[in-house]
């Protein structure tokens, strides 16, 4: 190994990342009651958290830039890895993790969303019609999470997360699906269109296939993302692109831009019933873009692949993690 | 082959966006500020947060004393509640984006995509107003 090439050098510090960023949940965790039993001691003891409260927006903030680093380099969201995290490590109760889960993954959709727009890397004719069904079906899934009891909804928190690391490990994106011919509703719709691949200089017309399994997958899509407060980015790429035929680049940029619609209506829902803690919400939001374009700068010089096994390394922990919690051990 | 050009209607939404957001990003670094400073009283004391916030949100909201859905605008020069105007920017960019797509699609006589943003706007603005489920319990 030449220890002096960057790329060693990308792949050794974005490990010492991961390690910090569980040491620093795991340390967090330990300041923290572990049972809800012992939660509520604490209040009516008045004793809570032995830290004061200025340090934990000041470790949200630093946790969450080193998330939002780990987030680029590996190619997945800050919210998939935010709420199995927060919630595993941290002693804030799940329905406020998802609150800010959500906030964080829509504030980083919301600032890619103009430049993926402007070099239409997203496309509003893919995105349109599927947001409509994703971000209804995010209020259904919004409101069954917050009426279901907690243990269950951490249970099938860990089950969903552990699920998304196989899914993150085993799919193989396309990068130019062959759609031969576009099927009917596909083509109502207008889905269809062209784009310049900036990398290659090629200008791509793609179109969609198997529109309707597609559409219906985004109602399971729409109901998990606002049940776990995840962004749902995991789920979206594979099903334009591998499912529906999209390019990769347009289904990626696509997804980014989808998840500021799905999380909205998501978001809305957990702020109207009081789940979103400002003192929580917002240096989360900070940290993790803060840590994003940094995570940019660095992702021309990683080797994505490495980081990426790492992510899901860490996600199948803090799966794990999650299940152990929502059985109460 | 012609030249690739991207659909004006996008270009708007995505300059909207584009202030919008950074705009309310800003926003709420300067509420914040505001209200870990105590340069406004927070209606919950900042310092009690920590032994709440691993309470469900029902019992945060009775214990606190807080409010729920819109009531926060009663609440708007508390430090903690002044969050909510940067917050509220951010969740609701989206429905003013989709505002600017309506006409344009229409012009254009892209009628159902028009019909599938308005649909949108008024999925968005269902969930904003807290109708649909009436808020916290």
């Amino acid at each position: 190994m030449n220890w002096k090439s960057s790329t060693v050098r990308l792949g050794v510090l974005a490990a010492l990342a991961c390690v910090i960023l569980l040491a620093v949940a795991a340390w967090a965790s330990s300041d923290a009651p572990t049972t809800a039993a012992a939660a509520q001691a604490a209040t009516q003891a008045a004793t809570g958290s032995q830290l004061p409260w200025w340090a934990w927006p000041i470790i949200l903030l630093f946790f969450c830039f080193i998330l939002g680093i780990i987030a680029v380099l590996a190619g997945v969201g800050g919210g998939v890895l935010y709420v199995p995290l927060v919630s595993g490590f941290f002693p804030f109760h799940l329905d406020f993790v998802r609150g800010a889960g959500l906030m964080v993954a829509l504030a980083g959709a919301l600032a890619a969303g103009p430049g993926l727009l402007r070099r239409n890397l997203a496309s509003l004719r893919l995105a349109l019609p599927v947001a409509l069904i994703a971000s209804a079906c995010a209020i259904v899934g919004a409101f069954m999470g917050l009426a279901l009891p907690t243990n269950v909804v951490q249970l099938c928190l860990g089950g969903t997360i552990l699920f998304i690391a196989g899914l993150l490990l085993l799919s193989k994106n396309v990068t130019r699906p062959v759609v031969a011919q576009q099927d009917a509703l596909g083509l109502a719709l207008g889905m269809n269109g062209t784009f310049r691949d900036e990398g290659t200089g090629e200008i791509i017309e793609w179109k969609t296939h198997r529109t309707l399994p597609g559409l219906l997958l985004f109602i399971v899509i729409g109901i998990m993302a606002g049940m776990f407060g995840l962004g749902a980015g995991w789920a979206n790429v594979p099903v334009l692109n591998i499912l529906m035929g999209a390019p990769l680049k347009l289904a990626v940029g696509t997804s980014k831009f989808l998840l500021s619609i799905t999380d909205t209506s998501a978001a809305w829902v957990y702020m109207n019933k009081g789940c979103v803690l400002p003192l929580m919400a917002i240096p989360s939001i900070i940290g993790l873009m803060m840590g994003s374009f940094v995570g940019v700068r660095l992702l021309a010089k990683a080797k994505p692949k490495f980081i990426r096994y790492m992510v899901i390394g860490v996600l199948a922990f803090a799966g794990g993690k999650a299940l152990l919690k929502g059985l109460g051990i | 082959m012609s030249a690739i050009k991207t659909p004006p209607e996008q270009i708007t939404y995505a300059n909207l966006l584009f202030y919008g957001c950074w705009g309310a990003l800003a926003l709420l670094v300067v509420t914040f500020l505001v209200y870990t400073l105590g340069l406004l009283p927070p209606h919950v004391p900042v310092a009690e947060i920590p032994n709440l916030w691993g309470l469900p949100v029902h019992e945060y909201l009775e214990k606190a004393n807080a409010p729920h859905g819109w009531g926060w605008i009663a609440l708007i020069g508390q430090g903690d509640f002044l969050n909510f105007i940067g917050v509220v920017v951010l969740a609701g960019m989206t429905i003013v984006c989709y505002l600017t797509l309506i006409p344009a699609f229409l012009r254009e006589k892209q009628t159902i995509f028009a019909a599938i943003a308005v649909l949108e706007v008024v999925v968005l603005t269902l969930a904003a107003s807290g109708i649909v489920g009436g808020g916290g319990h």
